[in-house]
């Protein structure tokens, strides 16, 4: 008990006092999970704009497969991931193996289900009766496309943070693609668990207490995104945010 | 103006509108009427080129809606529509009254004008600034009826424009209606299962059960001659009876209903089984009080009240004669003739009153 009582005041102390290393490794994770949500929001977005407002054959069973794979195992993503990359792999030409490049490529691939998924139910959310609205309206397809769009920007937007915040959690795909390396692809979740290996507690408790933090960043914007959402948006993300 | 032939739709194997033929004039009122779920919303639907007939045409001052995508949306821009259930943009008022002249390109200092033009005649100028979603429903409405009009549609459509409202708001909205159709002389077609409020608002009226337009007429035409049952019943008409012609002197027929004799006027020929509609409102009721009074009453029927229903300031009252037949009494005279359940009276129905067609069931 006194050892997880000192080892949080040491982590405090850790925070508190800007250790480099500590704030290396927190700058790095937020950078690389950034970044996969960027690339992941900028492919998911039109993805499920397509899905939704195209209709074909096979249309449900893609939504369930994207669905499925909102809790695909962060380490299968990084093993078929580690087979592609490896120097052996179809492409490890590009060696991106062991670097934060890999890792973000591994973190998109990771929540591009999640944010495809929920933008499709974003828009999905979008009242029926909005469509036939614009479309009454006189707007062409392309206009009635926009302005769903824009009026489902707010949901649209927190299923980005929430993709953010299942990459910035994740330590699969960071462990087996990222390596775990010092000053190089060591992030937030791979540090604590290398770090509570060799019993390192405090060095992990702030990683945790940063993680967490960021958890709360997460959830405190998600909670001012869906104060603005009606309540049919709300329960197409899953329930109502109170 | 609009020319509609052979026109349905079905979804999946469920027929929705069945083989309708219609057409509206250039600057009338009319009003699709019929129970829920008939296919009124449909119909709109269908006219303002929101979904594909299964079968079908079309015209639109003569032009074929079918042609292309491109005709279509030409068309439907020379349409708006105000649908039953109002859905408003997350934007402020005025931004949700600018979307049809946005589509179309239009000014930004013709919007601003317009805008304000739209929402001075549905009388929400000053909201233009708020939110639209924390409108009411009845302000809502208005807003939608704004937005579908900044375009100076030719034609207007409501479906149950005023369905969700309460009767301050209802007498609102038909009142814009009614002022709409003044200044614009928009040509405008609403649907409505409140045949009261059709008969207020339109010049026309068609009547719509089970996916078939069964009677298109004057307000007067299906009031007072309903072509079936259904529709009969449908407009208010609660007592309809069977009978045979027994004689017709030109036009003047005697009819047995039950063996009870009834005259009307009718061309239908001796023998024939017919069906006699009464509005309740025709029928009065007496007691008897030493001799019958001469009036020109012609029907004159004995029976037994066997129910009385208050109806708002009205009473409905059976009657029992061997068949049955409703008036409505108001409360006043109810109670001055001290009414009563088992009483017996005498219904006073004019020839003239009772509507005969043939009777095919």
């Amino acid at each position: 008990m006194s050892e997880i009582i000192s080892g949080f005041f040491q982590a405090i102390d850790l925070i508190v006092n800007l250790d480099p290393e500590v704030m290396q490794i927190a700058t790095l994770s937020l950078l690389i999970s950034l970044a996969a949500t960027i690339i992941a929001a900028v492919i998911s977005i039109p993805l499920g704009g397509l899905i939704h407002f195209y209709e074909f054959r096979g249309k449900r069973v893609l939504i369930v497969l994207i669905q499925t794979l909102y809790s695909v195992p962060t380490v299968v993503v990084g093993l078929l991931l580690y087979l592609f990359l490896s120097r052996s792999g179809p492409l490890g030409y590009f060696g991106l193996l062991f670097t934060p490049e890999g890792m973000i490529l591994g973190q998109a691939i990771l929540i591009i289900p999640i944010i495809t998924g929920l933008v499709i139910a974003a828009l999905g959310g979008v009242d029926r009766n909005i469509s036939d609205t614009l479309i009454s309206l006189g707007a062409t397809g392309f206009q009635t496309i926009i302005q769903i769009v824009r009026e489902a920007r707010l949901a649209i937007l927190s299923a980005v943070v929430l993709g953010f915040g299942r990459a910035i959690s994740e330590v699969g795909v960071a462990m087996m693609i990222g390596g775990n390396i010092r000053d190089a692809t060591r992030v937030l979740t791979t540090a604590i668990a290398l770090q509570t290996g060799i019993g390192d507690f405090p060095f992990s408790i702030a990683l945790g207490i940063i993680l967490l933090i960021i958890a709360l960043i997460v959830v405190i914007v998600l909670n001012l995104i869906t104060a603005g959402l009606s309540v049919e948006a709300q329960q197409a993300l899953g329930g109502p945010r109170t | 103006m609009i020319k509609i032939a052979g026109l349905s739709r079905r979804a999946g194997s469920k027929t929705i509108l069945e083989s309708v033929d219609l057409e509206i004039h250039p600057g009338e009122i009319f009003s699709f009427i019929g129970p829920s779920g008939s296919g009124k919303t449909t119909l709109l639907r269908l006219i303002d080129l929101l979904d594909m007939p299964t079968t079908g045409t079309i015209l639109f001052d003569g032009i074929d809606t079918a042609a292309s995508k491109a005709v279509r949306l030409s068309i439907r821009r020379r349409m708006g529509m105000v649908f039953q259930k109002p859905a408003v943009l997350n934007t402020t008022v005025s931004g949700n009254v600018a979307f049809g002249l946005k589509f179309r390109k239009a000014e930004k200092s013709e919007i601003e004008s317009r805008v304000h033009e739209a929402l001075d005649i549905v009388g929400l100028l000053h909201l233009a600034d708020q939110k639209a979603v924390t409108l009411s429903g009845g302000e809502m409405q208005r807003v939608a009826i704004a937005r579908a009009l900044i375009t100076r549609p030719e034609v207007l459509l409501l479906d149950e424009p005023t369905a969700n409202l309460d009767p301050v708001n209802t007498e609102l909205i038909e009142k814009l209606i009614l002022a709409i159709h003044k200044k614009f002389h928009t040509t405008i077609i609403l649907s409505t299962h409140d045949m009261i409020q059709g008969q207020r608002l339109a010049d026309r009226m068609g009547v719509i059960m089970n996916g078939r337009i069964v009677q298109v007429g004057s307000i007067h035409d299906i009031f007072y001659r309903p072509e079936g049952r259904d529709i009969a019943r449908f407009v208010g008409i609660d007592t309809i009876l069977k009978g045979v012609v027994e004689s017709n002197d030109g036009g003047h027929a005697r009819i047995s209903v039950n063996n009870t004799f009834l005259e009307v006027i009718t061309p239908c020929k001796p023998g024939t089984r017919v069906a006699l509609f009464i509005r309740p409102e025709e029928i009065t009721i007496a007691i008897r009080d030493g001799d019958l009074p001469k009036t020109s009453v012609r029907n004159q029927i004995q029976g037994m009240i066997t129910k009385m229903v208050p109806f708002g300031p009205f009473v409905r009252t059976t009657i029992d004669f061997g068949s049955h037949l409703t008036a409505l009494v108001t409360r006043r005279s109810a109670d001055e003739l001290s009414l009563k359940v088992g009483m017996t009276v005498i219904a006073g129905i004019k020839a003239t009153a009772i509507h005969v067609i043939m009777d095919s069931g």
